[in-house]
């Protein structure tokens, strides 16, 4: 009986620290950029501008082995947009477009994740910004993770959606209908914790 | 006749004075205007290509126009004590709020590194740029220095009437006649 009780007291304490290692928490690696926020948007239908963010911070949960209870959030800093052209930048970023002095940041903060594949799924969540927040989904792929050379233990994701501008009263309206949508691209990497 | 006296402005002073007003006023209409003009109008890229290329000018005729100002005399100001001091205050108030439009427009343009085309014919490089938020606040400061300009302006114009039509001072005269300066 004493033998048992230890024996399983044994077990559940291996086991311990093996789960806690799976189910673990990352940090974006923005001190190192190996993470972007773009888009992609068309002009006039013509062609496209390519944009980025570049000051944002994050953190996501991960575990291989319950995928659904993985969890992310980021903060991006709207005033951060750069697509090569300062004048551009400026009017996207006055009150034509983000309004980014009344609205600073937009948040992604995810509610839940299904699987279709081997590393790769349908990560939910509430996009906030230009202060509404909709619920969107984002088509996101596991690419890799491990040991990196420098100690550290890495994982690696992306993601895309396509985000309708006018959900997030965004006027548009006197553009022409290929402008009206834009995509989102993220991809990073976290440093587990 | 080139140069200013004591007595009044020589021809260098009047053109850049007289230059310098047209342009000024040009551009705040310009920049007003362009500023709400629609995605699809056909001056939409041309606009801000004018005002830009005009504001360099402008910035470079300002310089030449300091020196000139610094290096030579100037003609001396009617009126009571008071009344000239305020008017050194109103011209050092108009030359500051002209260099600082002319400094925020340069650094609105120059913000992502790249520089001004003036009319296609030559490039000014962008000195200051990648600030934080540097092309949206730059623009914020032009805007209202650019207003202040143009008060301040009204201000100089209405004072200049003033001296001219009450005062009955020679002022307005001597800023359109150089021959006045050479008046003994």
């Amino acid at each position: 009986m004493l033998k048992k009780t230890a024996l399983a007291a044994l077990t559940a304490a291996a086991l311990v620290p093996m789960s806690q290692a799976q189910a673990a928490d990352y940090k974006i690696d923005t001190e190192g950029q190996h993470a972007f926020v773009q888009f992609k948007i068309s002009h006039l239908g013509f062609s496209y501008i390519l944009g980025s963010f570049e000051e944002f911070s994050g953190d996501f949960s991960y575990d291989p082995e319950n995928l659904a209870a993985s969890s992310v959030s980021m903060e991006v800093d709207v005033e951060s947009l750069n697509t090569n052209h300062a004048e551009r930048d400026k009017h996207i970023l006055s009150e034509d477009f983000l309004d980014a002095g009344e609205y600073p940041t937009a948040t992604f903060t995810s509610t839940g994740f299904e699987s279709t594949g081997e590393g790769e799924g349908v990560l939910t969540g509430e996009l906030s910004l230009h202060g509404k927040t909709q619920d969107i989904e984002m088509n996101v792929e596991h690419i890799g993770g491990g040991e990196d050379p420098w100690g550290n233990y890495r994982q690696g994701f992306e993601g895309s959606t396509t985000l309708t501008l006018a959900d997030f009263d965004i006027d548009m309206s006197s553009m022409p209908e290929p402008m009206q949508t834009l995509e989102l691209y993220v991809t990073f990497e976290g440093i587990r914790q | 006749m080139w140069r200013n006296t004591r007595r009044g402005w020589g021809i260098v002073s009047i053109v850049l004075h007289w230059t310098s007003a047209v342009a000024i006023v040009g551009l705040f209409a310009l920049g007003w205007w362009m500023t709400d003009l629609g995605y699809y109008h056909s001056w939409y890229n041309l606009a801000p290509w004018w005002h830009r290329s005009i504001g360099v000018l402008l910035f470079a005729a300002t310089i030449l126009r300091l020196i000139w100002r610094a290096a030579g005399s100037s003609p001396a100001l009617p009126g009571a004590r008071l009344e000239r001091l305020a008017a050194e205050l109103g011209h050092l108030g108009l030359y500051a709020l002209l260099v600082a439009v002319l400094v925020s427009g340069y650094l609105i343009s120059t913000a992502d590194g790249r520089g001004i085309s003036v009319f296609g014919w030559f490039e000014v490089p962008a000195l200051v740029s990648d600030l934080p938020r540097q092309a949206t606040l730059a623009g914020t400061v032009h805007w209202y220095l650019a207003l202040a300009l143009i008060g301040l302006a009204i201000v100089h114009m209405l004072a200049a009437l003033k001296h001219h039509v009450i005062d009955r001072h020679d002022i307005l005269v001597r800023m359109i006649n150089p021959r006045i300066s050479r008046k003994p």
